[in-house]
């Protein structure tokens, strides 16, 4: 397929997992990690972060060639700033129980290292498509780590998936319980450090 | 002021800004390496989340609260939704002038906080401090505490990762744990004895 060995899939492609945000340059950790307890509040902040980091690239990236090098650092905080609004007043309309539960951390996208960080190395010196696509791209791979975080603290923990109940009955029965700690703040930690681990392992970087 | 000295205990232990709330992990993971550097950026973010986060409280008072806007004649405006961008701004002017400040009065503070300063514009940590206090609705007095007790919190948890680290670097780590996976690892151990706290009732 011509469309998978074109240069404009691998910027999209490699973010996902060979230079995963956040797994491989540990880059916007700060919310992953808080929001991971249920799969549904991580797939909104997933959502609302592949949002930001999307728009904020391509408009940064049209803009580049206009923007003062001295003050392009303030230029960036306030097209990503007005882009957090936009998304935290639409899930403050739409979502109001999931934007409740993202508290402070839907806001706390603008000082995300990653969308920063894309804007710095890529938009800055690419064409507004191809930023577009590591936008893309980053938002998705950190969308990946937050729901495969989130799949494991939620189904160990409460035995849930989205809210159904996937463990069956008959283990309860048997003495299963489930594992409380799951949904306490160091599960976090460790499942993300066992996760690199793994994912280090698995490409022998 | 026993409301008060419970909030401080509670902001440093038990509800720490990072080991509870993830707060300033970026900033976390990269400098902890080194137990100086560590404590610098520590004292930065101690004194930094100390002043933002009464400024930013009575900014958010008088001009961005929902009915704020009355001493100037416009009871009902509210621009609550203008909390992120004014915040932000905020911090990062603080930074720049104290900064400047430092320089002038201090050149050994500025050289020992200088090069982290402008790092710590972009720290979680800080904005984070001044979004809990909105959304906990603190007074001034509170706010006060608060921003001093998370910084001092983030303090701790990095200097103690940094003191880890030291350690670490002798234990025999499988690879592909190294380095970053690790110190994940230690952190949530970490965050787990921080939790011993939530024990405590002032």
């Amino acid at each position: 397929m011509k469309l998978f060995k074109s240069k404009s899939f691998s910027v999209f492609k490699e973010p996902l997992a060979k230079n995963n945000p956040i797994s491989i340059q540990s880059l916007g950790i700060c919310s992953a990690l808080a929001v991971t307890v249920q799969l549904k509040a991580a797939l909104v902040m997933g959502l609302s972060l592949t949002f930001v980091v999307a728009f904020s690239n391509l408009i940064i990236s049209s803009m580049r060639n206009y923007i003062p090098r001295n003050i392009r650092m303030i230029v960036e905080l306030s097209v990503i700033a007005s882009l957090v609004i936009l998304a935290d007043e639409f899930l403050r309309a739409y979502f109001y129980d999931i934007s409740k539960q993202l508290s402070v951390f839907v806001g706390l996208i603008i000082t995300n290292c990653i969308v920063m960080g894309r804007a710095e190395t890529f938009a800055l010196g690419n064409s507004p498509g191809a930023s577009l696509l590591d936008g893309l791209g980053n938002g998705f791979g950190y969308s990946l780590v937050l729901i495969s975080v989130a799949f494991i603290r939620e189904l160990l923990g409460s035995g849930t998936v989205f809210g159904f109940k996937i463990t069956p009955e008959f283990l309860y029965r048997a003495g299963y319980e489930d594992m409380g700690f799951m949904l306490l703040a160091p599960a976090a930690f460790i499942i993300i450090g066992l996760l690199v681990w793994l994912q280090k392992s698995l490409m022998k970087v | 002021m026993e409301n008060l000295f419970s909030l401080f205990i509670n902001s440093v232990f038990v509800g720490n800004i990072l080991l509870a709330y993830f707060l300033g992990m970026c900033s976390f993971v990269a400098v902890s390496k080194n137990m100086n550097t560590a404590v610098g950026l520590g004292f930065a973010v101690v004194f930094v989340c100390t002043i933002t986060a009464p400024v930013n409280w009575a900014v958010y008072r008088f001009f961005l609260a929902p009915g704020a806007l009355s001493w100037a004649g416009f009871p009902e405006a509210d621009l609550s939704y203008l909390k992120l961008i004014t915040f932000i701004a905020v911090i990062a002017a603080l930074v720049q002038a104290v900064e400047m400040v430092i320089d002038r009065f201090s050149p050994e503070l500025y050289t020992a906080l200088g090069v982290f300063l402008p790092l710590i514009a972009v720290n979680c940590a800080i904005l984070g401090t001044s979004l809990f206090m909105v959304e906990r609705s603190y007074t001034l007095m509170e706010t006060l505490v608060f921003g001093f007790g998370a910084g001092v919190g983030w303090l701790l948890a990095i200097a103690s990762m940094a003191a880890i680290q030291v350690k670490l670097r002798y234990a025999n780590i499988p690879k592909g744990l190294e380095g970053y996976g690790i110190t994940m690892i230690v952190t949530g151990l970490m965050a787990m004895g921080f939790m011993i706290f939530s024990g405590i009732a002032l």
